[in-house]
């Protein structure tokens, strides 16, 4: 990682008729950096990234990919950007050979069959070489993708919910390949729905409604968010669950198996009612560890509350 | 902005190997999809043998029916002169007048001849006793030839009758000696007119279609999105996608000449690389138009719905149905709008009638003018953004 700012984007605004999708977002990403882009469907992650490739103009803002204008040098930026797109989007009737090799000729790669064999080689995809893309399964449709989107050798990676519908190990490879490539220089832009994707992200960034409401590392994001939990675990804990749940200082709870969470942005007043809940139960309570879902689901609610269209007046 | 301008090179615009990618890619699609490939080459054999075989604008034995109050010589002549003009398929009967407007409203009589009583004597007393013949003419088309040579036979059928005494009522000849020739076609087959409007309108329809598909159909499967993302540039994505169609608008031409040639002898007058320049150019703006709709066209339903709503006037504007200088003059100029129109003008001057590229400069500039317009618009229509 350096201090080379790789994506600057300032003010960037997107409007679809009256609702607004994206709205005045700021984002700088930095050369080698993991940023994770994270938020609730439909909070303008998609259309953010197709910004900044170029494949929609913004209403408002600006910002620079690489150094060329988002508005004006998009075809510089594709040169230079990988994009896996949220759904797959290479060409089912192909193999997976025609696909890359369709994609080195697009970039016009010199010595064509090498990029091709190297993809295939490095990403695994030799043996199914000659398998049609639409025969194969979501996690190697996604492994084709990703070699697709990087064979030219990009400088800026923008993946779009790269692992939907992925199985854990597969996913498990992906974020390591990712990080291998990040190591090499690659900057990456990933939007992700998983809470533990997002823990592997360098930095990560929270959207909700078109506004970003949250940035930093995983730690820092926990920290701003200003949530205590307490743990409650024992016989009784749905009881407790009931007593507990809408008392003053209670945001969330959640049951995880045997164990009952309770998150609260008032530390005094949630362990107040925590205790309240818990007297005379067949339960312990302990302090526990604020989790990331705790903070994102805080998040869209304090942000759903904030967003004028949500609000049954507005929609009247 | 400037600066970025300044940068940009000719290979920004036009790259051979980003076009040799889409090419290519096209062309294995094509031959994976094999029901539509076999289509391509088994429509148009369809469409040119049933087509070719079954129309004929020159009908003939259409059932004739004859109410005869009278059976003389005369009589009998008449009937056997008609019967062997082959337009008409006589069958005598004593019908009323009644019969006779039944079986004209069901159809099943075309003509109907009425010989009153006393036709016989009245023609030898030189009455010039009438002669009442009802055709079914719902269909002008299928009723005027037939009717155009009753004149001839009823002519020679009573000459031969009007000798002795009778000779003084033979019809006086034309003052001028007309001399009739029907050039290209003498034996006025009609698929040597038909066969060669096939290949306009067959080419019409599945050069369009395919090309609207094209785009439309990586629109709906998503396929855009990403090749938006890559560094392909409008003009390449119609090169791209338009050339691979005009070859496979080729093997159907292949196909269609060589059905010609082999099933219905139809001539070929003129000169084949000329016909071969001229359809370059007709199947270049039909594929061109194509890629147009499917700019337009957000699912390929509604491509396929914008090429028919484009081809049924085509064909039935162009001449290929209907005689073209049949139709009112403001029709004649929406006609001259379709490259159909002027393509069949084309194909029939060199295969009937060996025109030249003199000939048909008039067929060709506005074949041209068509390609560069609807060109123009495609690249204008098409979105390099998904806004």
């Amino acid at each position: 990682m350096s201090d080379e700012t790789v994506v600057a984007i300032k003010g960037l605004t997107k409007r679809f008729g009256e609702k607004t999708v994206v709205d005045a977002v700021d984002l700088e990403v930095r050369r080698g950096e993991i940023v994770g882009f994270l938020g609730p469907n439909g909070s303008g992650k998609t259309t953010t990234i197709r910004m900044i490739c170029g494949l929609l103009r913004p209403d408002a803002g600006e910002g620079t990919a690489l150094g060329f204008d988002i508005r004006t040098q998009s075809e510089r930026i594709k040169r230079e950007v990988g994009y896996m797109t949220q759904r797959f989007s290479f060409y089912e009737d192909l193999t997976i050979r025609e696909n890359l090799d369709f994609v080195a000729r697009l970039y016009a790669l010199p010595d064509r069959r090498r990029a091709v064999d190297a993809t295939l080689d490095r990403l695994g995809l030799k043996t199914r070489q000659n398998q049609l893309a639409g025969a194969l399964s979501g996690g190697w449709k996604q492994r084709l993708a990703l070699a697709a989107s990087i064979m030219h050798a990009p400088k800026v990676l923008l993946l779009d919910e790269p692992t939907a519908g992925v199985d854990p190990l597969a996913r498990r490879e992906f974020w390591d390949e990712i990080h291998a490539l990040a190591e090499d220089g690659l900057t990456v832009l990933v939007s992700t729905h998983y809470m533990d994707e997002a823990e592997r992200c360098h930095r990560i960034v929270y959207i909700a409604y078109g506004r970003i409401v949250a940035r930093g590392t995983v730690g820092e994001v926990i920290a701003q968010s200003g949530l205590s939990t307490y743990v409650v675990t024992g016989r009784e804990v749905a009881a407790v669950a009931r007593a507990v749940r809408g008392a003053p200082g209670v945001a969330q709870v959640a049951l995880f198996g045997s164990a009952l969470h309770v998150v609260g942005t008032d530390d005094g007043l949630l362990g107040a009612a925590v205790d309240a809940a818990a007297e005379g139960r067949d339960v312990t309570t302990a302090r526990g560890e604020t989790s990331l879902e705790d903070v994102f689901i805080r998040l869209m609610d304090v942000a759903r509350a904030d967003d004028p269209s949500n609000r049954p007046e507005a929609a009247a | 902005m400037s600066a970025a301008h300044a940068r940009r090179t000719a290979a920004d615009f036009v790259s051979a190997s980003r076009i040799a990618a889409l090419m290519v890619k096209e062309m294995i699609q094509m031959r994976r999809d094999r029901l539509t490939f076999a289509m391509i080459i088994g429509v148009p054999i369809l469409q040119l043998v049933l087509f070719g075989y079954a129309i004929n604008m020159d009908p003939k034995r259409l059932p004739t029916l004859v109410v005869a109050a009278d059976n003389g010589p005369v009589v009998r002549t008449v009937l056997a002169g008609m019967q062997a003009s082959g337009y008409f398929d006589v069958r005598v009967g004593l019908a009323t007048e009644r019969e006779v407007e039944a079986a004209m409203a069901a159809g099943t009589v075309t003509y109907a001849i009425t010989f009153p009583p006393g036709f016989e004597r009245d023609f030898v007393r030189g009455d010039r006793p009438q002669l009442l013949v009802e055709a079914d003419a719902t269909d002008p088309a299928a009723t005027s030839n037939a009717l155009g040579a009753l004149q001839p036979i009823l002519e020679s059928a009573f000459r031969p009758e009007l000798v002795g005494p009778l000779a003084a009522r033979a019809p006086s000849a034309l003052p001028v000696d007309l001399v009739v020739q029907r050039r290209y076609n003498p034996e006025g087959i009609t698929s040597h007119n038909i066969v060669p409007g096939l290949l306009g309108t067959i080419l019409t329809m599945t050069t369009i279609l395919m090309t609207a598909l094209a785009l439309t159909r990586e629109r709906e499967r998503g396929t855009l999105e990403n090749l938006m993302a890559m560094p392909a540039t409008p003009l390449e994505i119609m090169i791209g996608k338009v050339v691979p169609y005009i070859g496979l608008g080729f093997v159907q031409v292949a196909v269609i000449l060589v059905c010609a040639r082999l099933l219905f002898a139809v001539p070929m007058a003129g000169s084949f690389p000329l016909l071969l320049a001229a359809t370059l150019l007709f199947i270049a703006a039909n594929v061109t138009l194509g890629y147009t709709f499917s700019t337009v066209a957000r699912t390929q339903m509604q491509a396929m719905q914008m090429t028919f709503f484009w081809f049924l006037p085509s064909i039935l504007l162009s001449g290929f149905m209907f005689p073209f200088r049949g139709m009112p003059v403001w029709a004649q100029w929406v006609g001259e709008v379709f490259p159909l129109t002027h393509y069949l003008r084309i194909v029939r001057a060199i295969m009937l009638k060996g025109s030249g590229l003199a000939d048909l400069a008039p067929q060709i500039w506005p074949l041209a003018a068509f390609w560069l317009a609807v060109g123009t618009l495609a690249l204008l229509r098409y979105r390099r953004t998904l806004d």
